[in-house]
């Protein structure tokens, strides 16, 4: 195993890199972080959309996240491999195919997340900020979502972690992320398909596991500060 | 673009397979749950035992599966596992159908690992006191356990179990990587024979849906019908 880890640390990692197309755990790490970076404002999109008062608005967003929900990944990839290009015109390659389809598909996941973060912010809230004069949307944007965005903190991370292994399915499509690479360097030593997946496993969950100890720990410090935060208590009546 | 050729989908050879295709897809997932679910009662009932060691052995089984994405799961037990087995088991393996076999066993591992956690939660729901009251009243162990416990645990644990069911049916799309012949790899199929990918992908997508909504449907009236009481 340990022969095996020194032929092909450096192709594991970043695939045929300078010579080649980056790959491996980077192309894992780089693809994750943007389509959740590129998620986001998609998400809090959809997420409004989801409590606006406006049924035009609502129920169209409303089905759209039932039916992306309702599907594998798997089926968006194949929808945004053999479909993007017929009707954009433009040739996209595997890495922007999955992209949008991880965009997507984490677009309507963070939806959820989002609404449920709205939901979360005392009603209160609403109300005053309205009673004090703001309109809808600077009440969302200067008051509701601040707060909610803020409780969203650990299961960002978490769908950070739940991006990371999403992204293993490139492999189907062939883009040369670390699956992929694992698959070739089981295809280049043949017999020792056990070590060379254990070790893709292995890679995962140190990446994944790591992520949601910080995730956990984010979770627990905001708990704590919540404690902290306590409403002022009342103060005694002097004697 | 060509019409939207529903006669494809209605009879003829791209017809049945990708009926066929749904077939194993519901099998897969069905065979999954019914070795997922002891599993995963196994695994919750380490978690919450009094031996440290226990505890920790399902903690470890938990974190270890659920950090690794379903794909590498299936690809180390189709290509790498069979090759740790005695030359005569594997023998046997392959001349059986290896790709569902490794399938269900990583599908009822990855399974497992978050049903277990739900299990757990729902057991740790009960508080303690309702136990000790029933034992109090003169039931006997099993007697609280069957009376007492578990119809209040079941009202909490089963949604969570219901909406790991729609995750595990589609996950079952992943087996398509090693080959299992389910919806997603027959679709793929009539796409690359027919070149008919609208309709292999719609058929594929309406079903995934359908059983999806029917899943949803069943968690919503089982909500409905038992309500969590809060005790």
């Amino acid at each position: 195993m340990i022969e095996l880890i020194q032929t092909y640390w450096v192709y594991f990692l970043v695939g045929q890199y300078p010579k080649g197309p980056l790959g491996g755990l980077a192309l894992t790490v780089l693809l994750a972080g943007l389509a959740l970076v590129l998620a986001l404002p998609l998400g809090v999109a959809l997420g409004l959309a989801r409590v606006s008062p406006y049924r035009i608005i609502r129920w169209p967003v409303t089905a759209l996240v039932f039916v992306v929900r309702g599907v594998p990944l798997l089926m968006v990839v194949f929808w945004a491999y053999f479909f993007l290009p017929s009707v954009t015109g433009v040739k996209t390659d595997q890495f922007g195919t999955m992209l949008i389809a991880l965009v997507v598909f984490d677009g309507a996941y963070l939806a959820e997340i989002v609404r449920a973060g709205i939901r979360g912010v005392p009603k209160g809230q609403f109300e005053s900020a309205r009673s004090l004069g703001l309109s809808y949307a600077q009440t969302m944007r200067r008051v509701i979502l601040p707060q909610a965005l803020r409780h969203m903190l650990p299961s960002l991370v978490n769908q950070f972690v739940a991006t990371i292994k999403e992204t293993s399915l490139g492999y189907i499509i062939g883009l040369t992320e670390v699956s992929f690479i694992a698959a070739q360097i089981n295809t280049q030593v043949f017999t020792r398909g056990a070590e060379v997946y254990l070790l893709l496993g292995l890679t995962y969950f140190v990446l994944c596991f790591g992520l949601s100890r910080f995730a956990f720990w984010l979770e627990q410090r905001m708990a704590r500060r919540r404690d902290v935060q306590l409403p002022p208590q009342p103060l005694k009546a002097s004697a | 673009m060509p019409s939207f050729d529903f006669a494809l989908l209605q009879q003829g050879q791209y017809h049945d397979w990708l009926i066929s295709g749904l077939w194993v897809s519901l099998l897969l997932a069905g065979l999954t749950l019914v070795f997922a679910l002891p599993l995963a009662v196994l695994v919750a009932l380490l978690r919450i035992s009094p031996l440290a060691l226990l505890r920790w052995l399902g903690a470890a089984y938990v974190e270890g599966i659920r950090n690794v994405p379903l794909l590498a799961h299936l690809l180390f037990w189709y290509f790498g596992a069979p090759e740790l087995l005695p030359e005569a088991a594997r023998q046997w393996l392959y001349a059986g159908n290896i790709e569902l076999a490794s399938a269900v066993v990583a599908l009822t591992l990855y399974t497992a690992a978050y049903m277990a956690e739900d299990i757990r939660s729902g057991i740790r729901a009960i508080p303690l006191v309702q136990f000790e009251a029933g034992r109090a009243l003169g039931f006997g162990f099993l007697a609280t356990m069957r009376r007492v416990i578990l119809p209040q645990a079941l009202r909490v644990t089963v949604p969570p179990l219901i909406s790991q069911t729609l995750n595990l049916w589609k996950n079952t799309s992943i087996a398509t990587v090693i080959g299992v012949a389910e919806m997603m790899y027959q679709a793929a199929k009539v796409e690359s024979t027919s070149f008919r990918s609208v309709e292999a992908f719609a058929f594929a997508t309406s079903a995934y849906l359908a059983v999806s909504l029917v899943i949803t449907g069943l968690g919503a009236w089982y909500h409905h019908r038992y309500p969590v009481r809060t005790a």
